[in-house]
């Protein structure tokens, strides 16, 4: 009795707000004809921004993971003057919206950019990288980045050190090292690192948005789809699609990881 | 952790790798706090710096700054309300229903922001008092923040010790709200400070979802941010910018020495 008017509140917002809402928005696309279930799969338009969103966030995942890890262990095995005061600022990102990360590689990528600036001083013409491809795959690394360096910076503090200076008296080479010992070490921070990157990655709105680029991506699909053609059933369909994939890396990676609470 | 022979050799790999880690993330904040303070962002600090942006953007946004400050903290409070005596009740239940109900909790927050959004706004658009309200807003920031609290407060819970703690004063004589208040309360009190900055945390910079929720009316910060980089000059938005870290950063320190001094108070 004291349980359930402990779980009434929850359950009440969660069911009006959440799964009614959602379950609205799964029955949706049916109105229109089952097809529109399937429309990501069917049009080349949507599967093309689906290729490209998963394309883009597995680059990004694979590219935070090693440089979240390089940094990390850096942190955890060497002391220096500050390195508190750093390692707060790289993590402080985690609080900016991702319409601010957008700006910044306008700020730094874009026609009036650091970088245009560097390259024509340099002689090589106005280079601007924000608004395509790299832009993206720059501000996506940047949002990512805090997350794994904070985590990494963690788990390789708690890394055994004797297993490492045991490999290297017997002659292991950096690479056996690398292989042998910190990889296995590190993989259940990499699993839970990599499943939380390659989720917020493919969800990710405010950035895209902020630069508004030619390289397409689902949320911005299914943000256009809604607005500018008021094409509910379809936002919806695509909506689904976005919420399984998501859902799927998610769940697996609580499943295969032996912390319940480290991939929420 | 000082001086231990497998850390003898120094590696130049992952010190420049650091090293350019470093650049990458501090240069664009850098950037963005002179571009707000200078005159004139293509003729740089050579211009002069003035505060006219950050006046300009104070009139212009500064009520979407107050209304983020409320949202974040009315969404803490009830997702702490409502959240601990839901972790405590799921962990201490075995039932199935009850892990799938946790399993469902998770939903929110896999679930892209953008599609929670577009479901409320389907469902609910049609109640224009309510679509209109910042309390639009507030439910789903609360529905996507409430399984943090929900989570980390029951694992927190599920500790055994407390388990076997609670359960001599049980058999002690004391009643549900002296365990409450003697045991319970105190023993997750940082996983909750916690998962209260977590929330304030999500809930200040919540863009996916809020900018689907939001009305011309109803502006939160960052919603006003992503206005003013798509109509305004550069110096308005980075002035803007540089609001967001004036006013949340310092808070977020505040509310992040608070965490520690729990933990440090009631932390095993």
């Amino acid at each position: 009795m004291q349980r359930l008017a402990c779980l009434t509140p929850v359950v009440a917002i969660f069911f009006a707000f959440w799964l009614l809402p959602m379950a609205w928005l799964v029955a949706l696309p049916a109105q229109k004809g089952w097809a529109t279930y399937f429309a990501i799969l069917t049009h080349s338009k949507y599967w093309l921004s689906l290729i490209n969103t998963v394309g883009l966030s597995l680059i990004v995942t694979v590219a935070t993971l090693v440089l979240g890890a390089a940094v990390g262990i850096f942190f955890a095995r060497y002391r220096f003057v500050g390195r508190q005061v750093l390692l707060s600022f790289l993590t402080l990102p985690l609080s900016f919206p991702g319409v601010i990360i957008g700006f910044f590689m306008i700020l730094l990528g874009g026609r009036q950019g650091l970088v245009a600036d560097v390259s024509e001083a340099l002689g090589a013409g106005r280079w601007t990288l924000a608004y395509g491809f790299s832009g993206l795959f720059l501000a996506y690394l940047y949002f990512s980045l805090p997350r794994a360096i904070a985590t990494y910076t963690a788990a390789a503090e708690k890394m055994d050190l004797a297993l490492e200076e045991a490999a290297r008296t017997m002659g292991a080479s950096r690479y056996a090292i690398l292989r042998d010992v910190w990889i296995p070490e590190l993989a259940p921070t990499t699993l839970a690192c990599a499943a939380i990157v390659f989720a917020t990655s493919m969800g990710a709105f405010g950035t895209a948005f902020t630069l508004a680029t030619k390289f397409e991506v689902l949320p911005i699909t299914i943000y256009s789809e809604f607005t500018n053609y008021a094409n509910f059933a379809l936002a919806a369909s695509l909506s689904i699609a976005l919420g399984l994939v998501t859902w799927l890396v998610m769940y697996f990676a609580r499943r295969y990881s032996n912390s319940p609470t480290a991939v929420i | 952790m000082k001086h231990i022979r497998a850390s003898q050799r120094f590696p130049f790999v992952l010190a420049i790798l650091t090293l350019l880690v470093t650049l990458f993330m501090l240069i664009p904040m850098a950037l963005s706090v002179t571009a707000g303070l200078v005159n004139n962002y293509s003729q740089g600090l050579a211009s002069g710096l003035t505060t006219r942006w950050l006046e300009q953007v104070w009139e212009g946004y500064g009520d979407t700054v107050m209304w983020s400050l409320m949202i974040a903290s009315v969404c803490v409070l009830i997702t702490i309300v409502v959240g601990v005596p839901c972790a405590y009740a799921l962990a201490r239940t075995r039932s199935r229903w009850a892990r799938l109900f946790e399993e469902l909790l998770t939903l929110p927050v896999a679930v892209p922001g953008l599609a929670t959004g577009l479901a409320l706004i389907l469902v609910y658009g049609q109640f224009r008092d309510f679509r209109q309200s910042f309390l639009f807003i507030l439910v789903g920031h609360v529905v996507f923040t409430l399984p943090f609290v929900v989570r980390t407060v029951s694992s927190a819970f599920a500790n055994r010790e407390l388990i076997a703690m609670e359960e001599a004063a049980r058999t002690l004589g004391a009643d549900f709200t002296s365990r409450l208040v003697g045991i319970l309360i105190p023993a997750v009190m940082p996983a909750i400070v916690a998962s209260a900055l977590m929330v304030f945390t999500l809930s200040i910079g919540e863009f996916n979802l809020t900018w689907m929720l939001h009305t011309p009316l109803t502006r939160t910060l960052p919603v006003g941010l992503a206005d003013s980089y798509a109509s305004m000059r550069i110096e308005v938005g980075s002035a803007y910018t540089l609001i967001f870290f004036i006013v949340v950063l310092p808070l977020l320190w505040f509310l992040q020495a608070i965490a520690n001094e729990v933990q440090k108070r009631y932390g095993t």
